[in-house]
């Protein structure tokens, strides 16, 4: 059944973008700014407290020399050659993994949005997997890919490691997730007889889905490339693992900079770099965006998987799973037979070793084990604040706007806001953790050593997920709908209560279940957080694998496949929450 | 509203209302913590990731003074010695463990320790005494960075492993080192401070060419060159590694001992002990500290018998205290370093910065 109920959704499409009439209009203007700004106020205060605040400290650190400031160094260090070239390749290594990413997931994203088969959940499930792996870890297991005596090297000679292309692999490995969950999200939920009318109307099928789907998906689409972007553009550890000291991105170097020399002014001015062309990339992105957005029709997508049918949808479907096989599920497996390949032939040893503190030698004072329920704690707090923090701000940015000339530049506010809030994703994670000790250091905000410091640096990187992914469903909701509610009496907060909440509640688990995903794995801030021996997986992995020996390498390994089977069950889980009979609800 | 969106919207205000009350009172209770001042029964050790110790040991600290020990990791040596002096005067503890040779200058310069002498320090030789006269801070334990060898590879080859930095460069051990990026790791610059050591501030250019034409590789960290490259460890093996010499420490070869099982008659792993380069590894009381009384309790305890035997198994390091017994795990399957080279304090200070990049300009480029 279709959610939008047709005799609201069959009007003409030529008006019905979000600039329709809507419900605060005309005698509830002023309400409808109030409303805005009341939804906006805990995420304003949330990124001025917990993201600018620390990071401008730091980055006034040090351009400050005594009670001046230094802006000279940003012009010196900017011209640097060195600096230039790191600039350079970040950038068109970023780019070209986005590009890569799309081109290889896309198709991933159609065959588990439109397609039905049989394991279809667990593939859902496995490709957003590598997602929240420590990137210790998919280093390790994709080195056994790409490296030496890896998969490819004992099939056709090929060894990709130390060579950039070991690096866009593993960013297509980690991101391809993000792709499919934003845009399969959206995919799912279009309804398909449009496509069929336009075939009916004598379009082709490459033409009809050009014209109709592909406009549809473009927000979402790029919201995705967006993100990969920004994820590559601050990569760190695949860089350092698969390329080798020959390659550095800015994060690389901001990491140097700040943690190792200490040189506070070189690694501000490499921010203030990095803060310019995320804003540069940010800009593009809300430029190109926002002339596309339209209302559409979403419908249930339970109604819109089908069967393979034909040849060329079984050797797509097919397509699909060879890659994810090959790219993402073969690393996976390596780490798990590692896990099992105990020295006297495969067994439960490593496992067993995680359970108690002494078989750790006093790498922990907890049993490893313990890292599990640790995780899943801050990951819990993590997902609850995002979604809190998420959800309210992509409320108030999807409130219609009103077509007055004030109103316009709230909306550049707004907008700017939107911008804003997608800045964490590109900023370096070194930075951050570094702002925090320096800023949190005094009551009443004295959290430096609080365990919810973790959460709040974890849901900083969940919340642009949960408002990007949010956005465009809570968008794409016919205004009219909303002004139906209007005309029936409902108030505002029923009227979304009533027809926003339904419709965006699919979305809203997927946020959750990106947020979730994103803390458990979140392995940037936190660890340039001091904290108290109470590690999560992602750092119990990191720390296993700094000390020699056979049980501790088994135990790294055993412990990321918890990890992946924690996040695997988890998002499972999730999955499972949209009930199958909500059609009927509606 | 249906029952499957009451449960969802109730867990969901169930579990936001949870981690906000559990946010406020863990606030409080830190805070309360906190303000207690030099009264407080807590104190807060602020290391690097690779400290350990074992549980029972600080139990028995606590039982000896009252003081329970909190325990910061923060980061890599160098990382969380930075973040100290970051946040000088509004220190995260009370104690800093985690300062040597290499960074022992910054930390001094900054003023970040309270001089203290530790009661029982004269079991502590002359030697590895950083500042001596002032006891700004204590030594703890002192480590060897050396070129470890595969066992395995050489006696298959009947080839003699390396035993000194000459050897290296020899034809016959061509391609088979890796070392760490001295940018990025502390082995990897303990082993270039080795080399300078051993031909002299303008002799180590050239010995590092040599390195280069006999293909040396470099990774970015231990863990890399360790447990991906190295052909003698455990990770390694699992991952095909084809170096049979690496940059480590002298104490991995009994540390893959104690984590294999069962326990080999012979360790996997050799060390070449003419490569060595000793560093020490020193604690401080952290000035601003908000329990000093505590913390230099558990600086006299740092260096008591009882820590000092429990280095070597939890941090595979040399305990300082000349009353401190070996294991047996390291008599048996360790090796002596007799005569390590070394460097002081002040020199690395001067010279650390320029020789790192005129390293990676001779090696890496």
């Amino acid at each position: 059944m279709v959610l939008a109920r047709p005799e609201v959704a069959e009007a003409p499409a030529g008006d019905a973008g979000p600039r329709g009439r809507n419900p605060w209009r005309g005698k509830a203007s002023p309400r409808g700014a109030a409303v805005r700004a009341a939804l906006l106020a805990l995420p304003v205060a949330f990124f001025t407290l917990f993201f600018a605040y620390p990071v401008l400290s730091i980055v006034g650190r040090g351009l400050r020399v005594g009670d001046s400031w230094h802006l000279g160094r940003i012009a010196e260090v900017a011209g640097r050659s060195d600096i230039l070239g790191v600039l350079w390749f970040t950038l068109w290594q970023a780019l070209a993994s986005t590009l890569l990413t799309l081109l290889i997931a896309l198709p991933g994203a159609y065959v588990l949005a439109r397609l039905d088969f049989p394991g279809k959940q667990l593939l859902r499930a496995v490709v957003t997997v590598p997602f929240v792996l420590p990137t210790v870890v998919a280093g390790t297991a994709f080195l056994a890919l790409l490296g030496r005596g890896g998969l490819l090297d004992a099939l056709w000679g090929v060894r990709l490691d130390t060579t950039v292309w070991a690096i866009l692999l593993a960013h297509v490995f980690f991101n391809y997730a993000v792709v499919v969950r934003t845009v399969g999200g959206l995919w799912a939920q279009l309804d398909p007889r449009q496509e069929e009318a336009a075939r009916v109307l004598g379009a082709g099928r490459l033409t009809a889905w050009r014209r109709v789907t592909l406009p549809a998906l473009a927000p979402a689409v790029a919201a995705a490339a967006l993100m990969v972007f920004l994820f590559t553009f601050t990569s760190f550890g695949v860089v350092q693992i698969l390329g080798g000291p020959a390659y550095s991105t800015l994060e690389v170097e901001i990491y140097r900079q700040t943690a190792q020399v200490l040189d506070l002014s070189t690694a501000a001015v490499l921010t203030l770099v990095q803060f310019a062309a995320v804003g540069a990339i940010l800009a593009v992105h809300a430029r190109t965006v926002r002339r596309r957005e339209t209302a559409l029709r979403l419908v249930d997508p339970s109604h819109t998987a089908h069967r393979p049918r034909g040849a060329a949808q079984r050797a797509l479907l097919g397509s699909v799973l060879a890659t994810v096989g090959l790219l993402i599920a073969a690393p996976l497996a390596v780490l798990v037979q590692r896990s099992f390949d105990g020295p006297g032939g495969y067994g439960l040893v490593y496992y067993r070793a995680l359970q108690s503190a002494e078989a750790s030698g006093g790498t922990f004072l907890v049993p490893p084990l313990q890292a599990v329920w640790n995780s899943l704690q801050y990951a819990l707090a993590a997902t609850a604040i995002a979604l809190l923090v998420g959800s309210l701000a992509a409320a108030a940015l999807a409130l219609p706007r009103t077509a007055s000339g004030k109103a316009s530049a709230a909306g550049r506010v707004v907008r700017g806001f939107d911008a804003l809030l997608m800045l964490p994703l590109g900023v370096s994670a070194v930075t951050v953790g570094f702002g925090f000790l320096i800023t949190l250091d005094e009551p009443p905000l004295d959290l430096r050593t609080s365990w919810i410091l973790v959460p709040l640096a974890q849901a900083l990187v969940g919340v642009p997920f949960v408002v990007r992914t949010m956005l465009p469903v809570l968008r794409a909701v016919d205004a009219r709908l909303r002004e139906a509610a209007a005309v029936l009496g409902a108030s505002p907060l029923r009227a979304w209560r009533e027809v926003d909440l339904p419709l965006v509640r699919r979305a809203l688990l997927v946020a959750a279940g990106f947020a979730f995903a994103v803390s458990l794995g979140e392995f940037g801030a936190t660890v340039f957080i001091a904290r108290p021996d109470n590690p999560t997986l992602p750092v119990a992995v990191a720390r296993l694998l700094g000390r020699p020996g056979e049980l501790n390498y088994g135990q790294a390994m055993a412990l990321s496949t918890i990890l992946m089977l924690v996040c695997a069950a988890a998002l499972l889980l999730l999955d499972r929450l949209r009930p199958d009979r909500s059609a009927g609800e509606f | 509203m249906s029952t499957t969106k009451k449960i969802a919207v109730t867990a969901l205000a169930a579990v936001l209302g949870a981690s906000t009350l559990a946010a406020c009172a863990g606030g409080s209770g830190d805070g309360s913590t906190g303000a207690d001042g030099s009264g407080s029964r807590t104190v807060t050790l602020v290391s690097h990731d690779s400290f350990n110790a074992s549980p029972d040991v600080l139990e028995e600290f606590t039982e000896e003074t009252g003081y329970t020990v909190k325990v910061l990791k923060s980061g890599d040596a160098v990382e969380a010695l930075n973040k100290e002096i970051l946040t000088k005067g509004s220190p995260q503890g009370d104690v800093f463990f985690g300062v040597d040779n290499t960074t022992l200058s910054r930390a001094l310069g900054n003023d970040l320790f309270i001089p203290y002498e530790a009661a029982g320090l004269e079991r502590v030789p002359e030697a590895v005494r950083l500042d001596p006269g002032k006891h700004r801070v204590t030594p703890v334990d002192s480590g060897d960075i050396c070129v470890n060898y595969d066992r395995t590879y050489f006696d298959d080859r009947g080839l003699a492993p390396p035993q000194t930095l000459d050897d290296l460069a020899e034809p016959a051990y061509r391609d088979l080192l890796v070392v760490e990026n001295p940018e990025r790791s502390s082995p990897g610059l303990g082993f270039l401070l080795g080399t300078a050591a051993a031909y002299g501030d303008d002799g180590w250019q050239d010995y590092w060419k040599k390195l280069r034409a006999n293909g040396v590789k470099v990774v970015d960290s231990w863990e890399i060159a360790y447990n991906q490259e190295f052909s003698g460890s455990a990770g390694g093996r699992a991952a095909k590694g084809d170096r049979p010499l690496v940059v480590s420490y002298a104490s991995s070869p009994p540390v893959e001992v104690l984590y294999a099982e069962p326990r080999p008659k012979t360790a996997p792993t050799g060390v070449s002990t003419g490569t060595c380069f000793r560093q020490v590894e020193a604690a401080g009381l952290l000035a601003g500290a908000g329990n000093e009384a505590g913390g230099k309790a558990l600086l006299d305890f740092l260096i008591s018998k009882r820590f000092q035997e429990d280095v070597p198994l939890t941090m595979f390091v040399n305990p300082v205290a000349e009353d401190a017994e070996l294991p047996p795990l390291f008599t048996e399957f360790g090796e002596v370093i007799a005569e390590p080279r070394t460097m002081a304090p002040e020199k690395i200070a001067e010279n650390r910065d320029q020789w790192i990049q005129s390293w990676s300009s001779l090696v890496l480029r």
